[in-house]
């Protein structure tokens, strides 16, 4: 028999190419909007043109008389099924349609329905509604002024803004450290508010049947099984009588976690028409409705000796939340995971102050390519050290390898009360030094000082913590936050595995496979993954967080090692010894010490359909809900060289190395590719990505034309490599990876471009960095003429 | 509203539509014709995902109206392949991991296609610029440019 290898069955750590790619570049992907069923009708919103307003009345009559149109929802309509608002997974309420009055420009007010996407927009154009403007609120500042106008007065009580105040750390540690420090820094950032802008947009096809009471829901959902349940919690509709599909998704990044007014309408109005009811928002909607990310003000401060060891960190944030809090975070944590800012070092104090406020803004808070909230920590405390080795006069790589976490110290408790798994934050800076040349970068730095040519050099060492989460911490509205997995093995030898996570692009059909490929030592193309199907799928909170593989890939690879243990049982009946006797070695069971004989999990699986052992139960399957023991710190350094343009303020990034730690790999190839995606959105957020609005609250950038992304002209060349510190509690020591490199990748920028111009006295450019803001900047130096 | 009769050549095959004359390219190619592989990313022409080939050239299909189409030839990415065989660049899509969700990818192919039919030895520094009217949210365009040099080896060597 020829030896079965990792390599062989495709296995962990082999590079093998994705099973989801041949319906793809066949045009044969199914996503919802290609879903298309017998009689279906379409949905169209009616959106806010302002702010802020009051309601006095809708008027419907000319849209329906618009030829196709069927009905025009309002709130008024939803009142009556208790519809028109519905919880977000912070545990607030939203508006499905504005009833009262309006909370945000574009905020769904009316919904159109006809037999064609054509009429239901004729129609919407047509819907007179009688806005009364009100003031309005933009951001924290004025809506914790005195007398700012109350946004959330459907709240019975509400008085103000503020939604919650949020502490961590030990603010009296943190003082004392502070006036004992000999230095200190102060620097106030804004994380913009960003839109995640996946390439395929929201929308859901809803399928009931009057006759059955079957609901069938097709859509853009990272958490199917969540959002099932949220459902059934706020409507007639019944969990086991709904399905939710979610089938192919166009990306997702955070934007297709919270639940929609779209969703609950179009599944409404098939609930009450038996119709199919389609509903699919334009760009331009989903940029100014659906889930923001970011939008975090705050003051930062460290503590340190002189020689630069820091010794506390101060932070206070005013968090925009929008009109509605529907953020994703965890119950117990408001502010996400956003304590993990004291990052890769070690300090002794640290203490958290935030604030959160209702503005006239869209909802969301979502994790854009983040865990929860751990990009806004990343970004200042990167920042924050910056400043401080600006301040010290100190190479700020010295001043990272002074205040690192030790490798010995893992696992390391942090005095914000996380447990870091694993670590070797020295290692990865070391391997990211070497590959860029770091000295020689300086040297060149210097000479080019001189000559008036500005460059900069810009470092981060970010730690990320994944895998949301352990039970006894992590819920979302009480929804523990485990996800299942389920295998099946064939009786000739192939195997069917379903999870409770959902990809959006990240490749699952292909890396889940070669976990259970490893375990059970079945060839990863006799392996199919299904997700998103909650009729099929075992239950689980989605993906989002980089959590797929911290949990689903750890129930993976203990449902499949479940499995093994069933099998050994079975594998030494078949060859007549006792279980004691047999081992798992080259991937088959072998008697031990007579390698010649051995069966492989295939001949084992026939065997457990045909011929299982007395007293046993007959097939080969397990379904297991893994819940971790802690999360996954993934990790990594980062350096980045830009070149500035001193007329101009243009610049160019000449080159990125990035340094990734995610523990164990499962593929490189997508690991790969998911650092070289991360990278260009954390790119994007540094320099071009920001919704803004003026002070009527218009958005000002509120479709593709002006809200920038890059192309592949703008996008650097990214150089990766890597060092492997595995997670030691996860099963096979992987720790995830799509987020890290937005992570780390917008301190890494900021730093570069601040860099380049601190002989200047600059400490600080908040994001987007642009041209025209650097132009600016060296206008008011004197530089640009 | 009035309705034009309209022919068009999809993928080789004829196909006929009364259309309003309003009725987006793109959607008379989704909605009526039921070819759901070129997608829509985009409400103001910027991210090309839906694009197409018309007669030949690369065509952004939410840019332009059906009855425009009439009589031309339309080639999207479920015409690529040809007799069960894939197309280098579908091919080079699979191999160098250029793609991840997939959504952009159709537009992105056929846009990379037209880049090669004008020149078939494009650099790295021209294939970004060939694919600059379309957008990818997942990859960082890194592997897409990998993805069309291996299909631009391929072509040269006679693949297609």
């Amino acid at each position: 028999m020829t030896e079965i290898t990792s390599e062989s069955l495709g296995g962990i750590g082999q590079w093998v190419k994705r099973k989801e790619d041949p319906r793809f570049v066949h045009g044969k992907g199914k996503f919802v909007e290609d879903i298309y069923l017998p009689g279906m009708v379409y949905g169209v919103f009616v959106r806010s043109p302002y702010a802020h307003a009051k309601i006095n009345g809708i008027n419907t009559e000319a849209a329906l008389k618009v030829p196709g149109v069927i009905t025009v929802v309002t709130a008024e309509v939803l009142k009556g099924l208790k519809l028109d608002w519905m919880p977000t997974l912070a545990g607030d309420t939203q508006a499905v349609l504005a009833g009262d009055k309006a909370r945000f420009q574009s905020q769904e007010v009316a919904f159109v329905v006809a037999k064609t996407q054509y009429a239901a927009a004729d129609g919407a154009a047509v819907v007179e509604v009688d806005y009364e403007e009100l003031p309005v609120v933009m951001d924290p500042e004025a809506a914790k002024a005195p007398g700012a106008p109350v946004i959330r007065d459907d709240k019975e009580g509400k008085k103000d803004n503020h939604i919650f105040n949020w502490k961590s750390g030990d603010a009296e540690a943190t003082d004392k450290a502070f006036a004992e420090a000999e230095v200190t820094i102060s620097q106030h950032t804004h994380y913009q508010r960003v839109h995640p802008a996946p390439m395929e947009t929201c929308g859901c096809v809803a399928d009931y049947s009057k006759i059955t009471g079957q609901m069938d829901l097709y859509i853009t959902s990272q958490a199917p099984h969540a959002h099932r349940t949220v459902f059934a919690m706020i409507s007639p509709f019944q969990e086991h009588k709904t399905r939710f599909i979610s089938p192919d998704l166009g990306g997702g990044f955070g934007n297709k976690v919270p639940i929609y007014p779209g969703y609950v309408l179009a599944a409404g109005v098939s609930f009450l028409t038996g119709l199919p009811c389609k509903w699919i928002e334009t760009r331009s909607e989903n940029i100014q409705s659906t889930g923001f990310a970011r939008d975090y003000h705050t003051t930062t401060e460290l503590a340190a000796t002189k020689d630069g060891k820091i010794t506390a960190l101060r932070v206070n944030t005013q968090a925009d939340h929008g009109a509605f809090d529907a953020q994703a975070s965890p119950t117990k944590w408001p502010a996400g995971l956003f304590n993990i800012c004291t990052g890769s070092y070690d300090i002794g104090a640290a203490s958290i102050n935030l604030d959160a406020y209702y503005t006239n803004k869209a909802p969301g808070g979502v994790a854009y390519r983040c865990s929860f909230r751990v990009t806004e920590a990343s970004y200042i405390i990167e920042r924050a050290v910056d400043a401080l080795a600006q301040k010290l006069n100190m190479d700020p790589v010295e001043l990272r390898l002074k205040n690192f976490i030790q490798p010995d110290q893992f696992p390391y408790k942090s005095c914000t009360g996380w447990e870091y798994d694993s670590g070797n934050y020295q290692a990865a800076m070391q391997v990211a030094l070497d590959k860029i040349g770091y000295p020689e970068l300086r040297k060149e730095q210097a000479e080019k000082r001189a000559r008036g040519e500005l460059m900069g050099i810009g470092v981060s060492s970010f730690t990320e913590i994944v895998g949301a989460g352990p039970r006894k911490d992590f819920d979302i509205l009480g929804l523990s936050m485990n996800d299942g997995a389920s295998i099946v093995v064939h009786p000739t030898g192939t195997v069917t595995a379903r999870l409770g996570v959902k990809s959006q692009g990240q490749g699952h059909e292909t890396t889940f496979p070669q976990i259970i490929a490893e375990e059970l030592g079945i060839p990863q193309e006799n392996i199919k993954l299904e997700e998103g199907d909650t009729d099929t799928a075992p239950y689980g909170l989605g993906t989002y967080g980089s959590r797929s593989t911290p949990m689903a890939g750890a129930s993976t690879a203990m449902a499949a090692r479940k499995i093994r243990a069933k099998a050994q049982k079975i594998a030494a009946s078949m060859m007549e010894v006792s279980e004691e006797d047999v081992e798992w070695k080259n991937y088959k069971f072998q008697v031990k010490g007579v390698p010649e004989k051995s069966k492989t999990m295939a001949e084992v699986a026939f065997a457990a359909y045909t011929a299982a052992p007395e007293g046993m139960e007959m097939g080969l399957e397990a379904t297991v809900y893994y819940d971790a023991p802690n999360l996954t710190f993934p990790f990594g350094t980062y350096i980045c060289v830009i070149d500035i343009d001193n007329q101009t303020g243009e610049f160019k990034v000449r080159r990125f190395v990035a340094v990734d730690d995610c523990g164990t790999i499962i593929n490189p190839m997508i690991v790969e590719g998911q650092i070289h995606g991360g990278l260009t959105e954390g790119f994007a957020i540094a320099t071009m990505q920001e919704i803004r609005f003026d002070e009527q609250g218009n958005i000002l950038n509120g479709s593709f034309m002006d809200y920038l992304l890059p192309t592949a002209v703008e996008t650097p060349v990214w150089e990766l490599d890597k060092t492997v510190t595995p997670s030691p509690h996860h099963p096979i020591g992987a720790k995830g990876v799509g987020e890290s490199p937005n992570v780390g990748s917008v301190p890494a920028f900021v730093n570069a471009f601040v860099d380049a111009l601190s002989h200047l006295g600059v400490t600080h450019i908040d994001m987007p960095v642009t041209p025209w803001k650097i132009w600016q900047i060296l206008k008011e130096k004197g530089i640009a003429e | 509203m009035s309705t034009h009769a309209i022919t068009v050549t999809l993928n080789g095959e004829e196909r006929t539509g009364e259309v309003e004359a309003r009725l987006l390219l793109v959607h008379f190619i989704r909605d009526h014709l039921r070819a759901t592989g070129t997608h829509i990313g985009c409400d103001t022409t910027s991210c090309g995902a839906c694009t197409i080939m018309l007669d030949g050239l690369p065509v952004k299909s939410c840019t332009l109206f059906a009855v425009q189409a009439n009589g031309c030839a339309i080639k999207t990415v479920e015409g690529l392949a040809t007799n069960g065989e894939v197309h280098p660049i579908q091919e080079g899509f699979m191999e160098c991991h250029g793609l991840q969700c997939g959504f952009c990818t159709p537009g992105m192919m056929l846009a990379a296609l037209g880049l090669l039919e004008r020149n078939p030895n494009p650099t790295a520094e021209e294939i970004r610029w060939g694919i600059s009217g379309n957008l990818c949210r997942c990859t960082g365009y890194q592997n897409i440019v990998k993805s069309v040099q291996y299909a631009a080896a391929k072509m040269a060597a006679g693949g297609k």
